[in-house]
């Protein structure tokens, strides 16, 4: 079952999304969220609605997969609709009842407020279903990398590395667990039962030898990274260079385009 | 015994100073030429894994001299320059692969030595092609068996051009396809790129098509010469718990018995083959 898993949620349909330069990724999608708060009203919003849509669409990922990340925040948008609704006066009173007034302003607000929020979820899970995490690690590294005109380079460089390590052996510690499990299964231990720090305690036997074999596992892997000529991010020269192609500008003017009507609209 | 590639001079090893009867290598010379494929045998607590960590500079010894390529190991500045050279790979392929994806952690090696992306790219897939894992280029390394794995470790350290491949039980850890798929990898560098090759296992199997194998005990070396005779050795090779195979074994039965037969003998075709002469003989 762990063997077949995929790290993030990468859903790979080679589309134009996919094919992507992550950074410029990464830097268009965080600019859409910022301008979903900052666009002023429907117009506003309705715009960012239509691209979002489209990039969703042409991304080729099923749209059920995008519906699904919806889920686990349907509470936190009703309960945002729901403030709006009661909090928000003006406009025409639709229902007045003991301490709580419906207006058609609250109904706007909160609609606006909802539609926002589903469109931030919907644009963000565009980042993980198409790109891989290592290509993400690399867009970090990547954008993070003037940092080091104020000496930072070789942090930048050890934070993309061990983001790298941990990317890498989280299978491998996921099948150890397994294993551990079963072991300490076969000795009687019992995990599925009891409250819950019954049940927590019944998770030290796994934690512990799982934090032994890590600790194991980390020197051996330093030795084998030493004697792979590692010396850190100093000298050192990448196989792969991210490099932007026509797409990525095409894109970027597109969201220029977006960002500029929305600063428009904010100013009449 | 010109083109030594590893000289080591009456190198004595001892993990903790202090305790004087647990010397991890004792008083060793060797010299290993340029090309060779050598085994080291030997049984846990040999020495033998403590000798591959002295060969590349991990550990420094504490008497004598390892000089590799004319570089003395001692000597911190030319760790570098000694680890370019003589490639090491460990027992576990697991705790050796860096990155998520197989083509990237081959160019590790030389992403480090700054060399050119192009040049990268070209050792990488020549590196993947020689130890015949290229249509796995773009997988992930958890879903590789563990045969794959270490000829992916394997073509790791290759990508570095070194010289010499010292490997550290590389087949412990797997299943008997999985050890012939590393033992083909190695004896082809060998053969086909001269590497210099120096296999550390407790297998006596995978001594077979080396030049030369050394049986390490307690930290010194019982035997050293080529394969045939080390193996017709059958004491010396009890005493330093190792098994041996059971082809062997019988033939020692029946030398011992009297019978005039050449017991250096491993792979079960040619130990047949050395009965069936021995009967025609008769």
């Amino acid at each position: 079952m762990i063997k077949n898993f995929t790290l993030g949620q990468y859903f790979n349909t080679a589309s134009v999304i996919h094919k992507m330069d992550p950074r410029f990724k990464i830097i268009q999608i965080i600019t859409l969220i910022v301008f979903l708060f900052l666009a002023p009203n429907f117009i506003g919003i309705g715009i960012l609605a239509i691209a979002i849509i489209f990039i969703l669409l042409i991304s080729k990922v099923p749209l059920k997969m995008y519906l699904r990340n919806l889920k686990p925040i349907i509470a936190i948008i009703i309960l945002t609709a729901l403030l709006n609704i009661f909090y928000v006066t003006g406009g025409t009173v639709l229902v007045s009842w003991w301490i709580f007034t419906i207006t058609t302003e609250g109904l706007l607000k909160a609609a606006f407020m909802a539609t926002r929020i589903i469109l931030m979820i919907l644009i963000s899970s565009v980042l993980t279903y198409t790109t891989t995490p290592t290509e993400l690690t690399d867009a970090i590294e990547s954008l993070l990398s003037p940092l080091k005109f104020i000496g930072l380079g070789e942090a930048v460089h050890t934070l993309a590395m061990m983001m790298t390590i941990a990317l890498r052996f989280i299978p491998t510690l996921t099948d150890e667990t397994d294993k551990i499990m079963s072991a300490q299964k076969a000795r009687g231990a019992d995990m599925e039962s009891g409250g819950i720090f019954k049940r927590l305690r019944a998770l030290m036997p796994i934690l512990i030898p799982l934090l032994f074999s890590s600790v194991r596992r980390a020197y051996e892997l330093a030795e084998a990274m030493d004697c792979r000529c590692y010396t850190g991010g100093k000298g050192r020269t990448r196989m792969k260079k991210l490099s932007p192609s026509l797409k990525d500008f095409v894109a970027l003017f597109i969201t220029i385009v977006i960002c500029t009507s929305i600063i428009l609209l904010r100013i009449f | 015994m010109q083109n030594k590639f590893i000289e080591v001079l009456n190198v004595t090893y001892k993990y903790d100073e202090d305790v004087i009867n647990e010397v991890a290598v004792n008083n060793i010379n060797l010299s290993i030429e340029k090309g060779s494929f050598t085994v080291i045998l030997g049984h846990n607590g040999s020495g033998k894994s403590t000798l591959a960590k002295l060969l590349n500079g991990m550990l420094k010894p504490n008497e004598g001299k390892i000089i590799v390529d004319g570089l003395d190991t001692a000597e911190g500045k030319n760790e570098y320059e000694i680890r370019r050279r003589l490639g090491l790979v460990f027992q576990n392929p697991d705790n050796q692969i860096i990155c998520t994806i197989v083509e990237e952690d081959v160019a590790f090696g030389p992403e480090n030595l700054g060399i050119k992306p192009d040049e990268i790219r070209n050792r990488v897939d020549s590196a993947l092609e020689t130890v015949g894992m290229s249509e796995f280029a773009k997988s992930a390394p958890h879903q590789l068996s563990g045969g794959q794995k270490q000829r992916v470790a394997l073509a790791g350290i290759l990508a570095m051009k070194p010289e010499c491949i010292v490997l550290d039980e590389p087949t412990a850890m797997l299943d008997p396809i999985g050890r012939k798929e590393v033992i083909n990898a190695i004896t082809k560098l060998n053969k086909e790129k001269g590497i210099t090759i120096i296999l550390i296992t407790h297998f006596m199997e995978e001594a077979e098509n080396a030049d030369r194998v050394i049986i390490m005990n307690k930290g010194k070396i019982v035997a050293d010469s080529k394969p045939a005779e080390v193996f017709a050795m059958s004491d010396v090779i009890k005493a330093s718990g190792l098994a041996l195979p059971q082809t062997t074994e019988l033939l020692t039965i029946l030398k011992n018995n009297g019978i005039d037969i050449n017991c250096g003998i491993i792979s079960p075709q040619n130990t047949a083959d050395e009965i069936f002469s021995v009967i025609s003989r008769r």
